[in-house]
């Protein structure tokens, strides 16, 4: 695992970037007092080419100043791979999507995934036995289009520059799939589109929108894996992002499925969800595309909508005005929600192919998780997949009040609170605007049974409510 | 709400949320209900003492010292414990604890708040000042280190002050007002600063119980904005200025933070 400590004296690329943060005595922006360790204009680590600022008029900070572009970008990948290994997160008989939005961090975790792919590529073609195979890879891009205001041609040239990118990362050849939330409807008519702006409509609060177009976002993406035959989803999620949602996530009272959502593996997915670039911040990755010249164009996802998400927004700034005053803040937010217990699922499924390398199986084994540092549940929030305490079990009412009021009491609170509507009559239209495989996973089992069971006491109930609590 | 208001506005007839018979006063904060004074009064007490028994945060017969510093939370403390300890039988013996860190144009004039109430609530008083015990005021502390990292000195000062007096007041418990706002800017603060240790004490209503003198806080479940609405309605008397030194304080970046959000809700 990286390592985190300043007084480490192994040669991990952690040690070096750790060290030069703390060796800053005041946390004041833009100064680099560091320097004093330094040589004048060589790289800190190689002491051979200059460092990447050097080449723009002087004058840049941290880690600009104190890398050349090819051992931060070593330095970079190492974090990457580690990550990788380490957690078992790609193995040759996998088939990996790719979460790719155009923004920096997907683009670099795209890049990153070829380049590991390359390497196997050529490792399977130079060797002998050929035992090893290669795993495939695949792009995912989610169109949400329908839902912003943004003009047809504009997205239609986003595209074509993915699938540009995306063909020039081969060989090996990537299949690129575009999928709207909208495809999560059963129906293949153009209704969709409609019912999935009357969803988003009827939720009132800014930033339940926010958070549903991000839940659908997941589900596409679940959608488009398990029908292409992927095996695993790497999303591009940084340090910077992960710290936001910790304090968003705490802000919001959602302090019990928080660190489901943080760890580098999610497995309560139907295809797992992996994080390689955890360790990574935005800035990081921001200079690495810029070095490489990556084309940025981030999906303006939040800018379009029709009401701005001011909650993300502001705790974007919130975090970016923290940084200024010390530059480790996001790692210090994630190591610290790190120390919460991860959930059972937060582990790679224990591979049991045979046709994967022993090696593989038993690195596998060493960093998983053993099952008493873990949480087990086995309730899920049927919008956010959010793991619920299991005493939010289906009521055993009269079947008469409402699969509606079931279906609410299913979800987790903040989906309550916060993207479902509160009476009743605007519930039940919010369920039918619902994408049917949602509203179908909170169906409790015991539906058919209960009806059975309640026709042969129902001379004795007494009141419709029984007094199950 | 706004619209709630044009219809009272309009009919002229809406009456309290709660006892349907005066005219509303105010608008809760907690639950955005619109009652009369009287009945905040009646919920804010009885929620405090729901809280008190709920916790099992005192026994009959126990001493307990109030963390008095003359400010809002501490009044409005010790006004809401003396009042249900008549009223519910606590079979408390109250006292009031002050601590003087000496900074001077705040804490001297916070005194003498602190000593009115003395009177004003017939409980004794005990003061405990920095000079006294280490020799030192915080005054002197801030032009040795500057304005980072004092109030981390004087946390630390201040709660093994607390314990001194309390040890000499023998009591068995010490309540502070420390409310809901406070607890949450401590869970960010504690977050963004990666102290895990702090994080997983400090939602707890009751601490130190291993310690020498164990702390409660009935206020943490309570609103700022509803202390200061009690305060204000009732008159009661407290010293509203904030520490000189506070303006650099790190909690405050944790305070704004929240008074943004909940701005936007």
């Amino acid at each position: 695992m990286a390592c985190n400590s300043g007084n480490c004296q192994s040669n991990c690329h952690q040690n070096e970037q750790v060290a030069e943060n703390d060796s800053i005595p005041t946390p004041t922006t833009g100064s680099n007092d560091g320097g004093h360790q330094q040589q004048q204009g060589v790289c800190l680590k190689c002491k051979v080419s200059p460092p990447i600022s050097s080449g723009s008029g002087g004058g840049g900070t941290g880690d600009e100043a104190r890398f050349c572009a090819d051992c931060f970008r070593a330095n970079l990948f190492g974090k990457f791979r580690l990550a990788v290994t380490s957690h078992a997160m790609i193995t040759p008989s996998d088939n990996v999507l790719v979460a790719f939005s155009g923004g920096v961090a997907s683009r670099v975790a795209l890049q990153f995934v070829h380049e590991m792919q390359q390497r196997a590529q050529k490792n399977y073609e130079a060797s002998k036995d050929r035992s090893l195979p290669v795993f495939g890879v695949g792009v995912a891009f989610v169109d949400e289009s329908s839902v912003c205001s943004i003009s047809k041609d504009g997205v239609e040239e986003a595209i074509q520059e993915m699938k540009s990118t995306v063909s020039k990362l081969a060989p090996p050849v990537k299949q690129f799939h575009v999928v709207s939330s909208a495809s999560l409807y059963s129906s293949g008519s153009s209704d969709e589109k409609d019912r999935l702006k009357k969803l988003i409509g009827a939720v009132d609060d800014v930033t339940g929108k926010d958070d549903l177009l991000m839940h659908l976002r997941m589900w596409a993406l679940q959608k488009v894996a398990s029908e292409n035959g992927y095996t695993k989803l790497v999303l591009g999620l940084c340090t910077s992002r992960i710290a936001c949602h910790v304090i968003a996530a705490t802000v919001k009272g959602q302090g019990y499925s928080l660190s489901a959502d943080i760890q580098y593996v999610d497995a309560r997915w139907e295809v797992p969800v992996v994080l390689p670039l955890r360790d990574c911040t935005t800035q990081e990755l921001s200079i690495l595309c810029r070095i490489d010249g990556f084309v940025i164009r981030p999906f303006p996802f939040s800018s379009h909508l029709p009401c701005q998400p001011m909650g993300k927004k502001d705790k974007r700034e919130t975090l970016s005005h923290l940084k200024e005053e010390n530059p480790s803040r996001e790692s210090t937010i994630v190591r610290t929600a790190g120390k919460l217990t991860p959930f059972h699922f937060n582990r790679v499924p224990e591979i049991n192919d045979s046709n994967v390398p022993l090696a593989t199986i038993r690195r596998q084994k060493r960093y998983n998780l053993k099952p008493q540092e873990s949480i087990s549940s086995e309730s899920f929030c049927p919008i956010c997949n959010s793991p619920v305490i299991d005493s939010n079990s289906p009521s055993w009412g009269s079947p008469k009040t409402c699969q509606f009021t079931e279906f609410a009491s299913s979800c987790c609170s903040s989906c309550q609170f916060q993207i479902l509507p509160q009476d009743q009559l605007s519930m039940k239209e919010f369920c039918s605007l619902l994408p049917e495989r949602l509203v179908a996973r909170s169906k409790p089992k015991y539906n058919g049974n209960l009806d059975m069971l309640r026709e042969q006491i129902q001379d004795c109930l007494l009141s419709d409510s029984d007094g199950e609590t | 709400m706004e619209e709630g208001n044009t219809i009272a506005k309009r009919a002229g007839s809406r009456l309290c949320c709660l006892c349907n018979e005066r005219k509303p006063a105010l608008k809760r904060p907690k639950t955005l209900e619109q009652i009369c004074r009287d009945c905040f009064y009646n919920v804010f007490e009885e929620e405090i003492h729901q809280v008190i028994v709920g916790n099992h945060l005192f026994k009959a017969g126990e001493r307990v010292a109030i963390g008095a510093s003359g400010g809002k939370d501490s009044t409005v403390l010790a006004y809401v414990m003396s009042e249900l300890n008549r009223r519910h039988n606590y079979g408390l013996d109250l006292f009031l604890l002050s601590v003087d860190e000496g900074i001077t144009g705040y804490r001297d004039d916070s005194l003498e708040t602190v000593k009115r109430n003395e009177v004003q609530y017939g409980l004794p008083l005990k003061i405990v000042s920095y000079k006294d015990l280490y020799g030192w005021t915080m005054d002197e502390i801030v032009k040795v280190i500057g304005l980072k990292n004092n109030c981390t000195f004087c946390g630390v000062f201040r709660r093994q002050a607390l314990d001194r007096g309390a040890a000499y007041l023998k009591v068995d418990k010490l309540v502070t007002g420390h409310n809901a706002d406070d607890i949450a800017e401590t869970v960010l603060l504690n977050i963004l600063r990666g102290d895990v240790a702090r994080l997983s004490r400090c939602t707890s209503i009751t601490t130190g119980e291993d310690g020498p003198i164990p702390r409660c806080k009935p206020f943490k479940y309570t609103y700022e904005k509803e202390i200061v609405m009690y305060a204000y309605f009732k008159k009661l008397d407290y010293f509203s200025t904030e520490c000189i030194y506070s303006p650099n304080a790190y909690r405050g970046f944790a305070r704004e933070f929240i008074k943004d959000l909940e701005r936007m809700r």
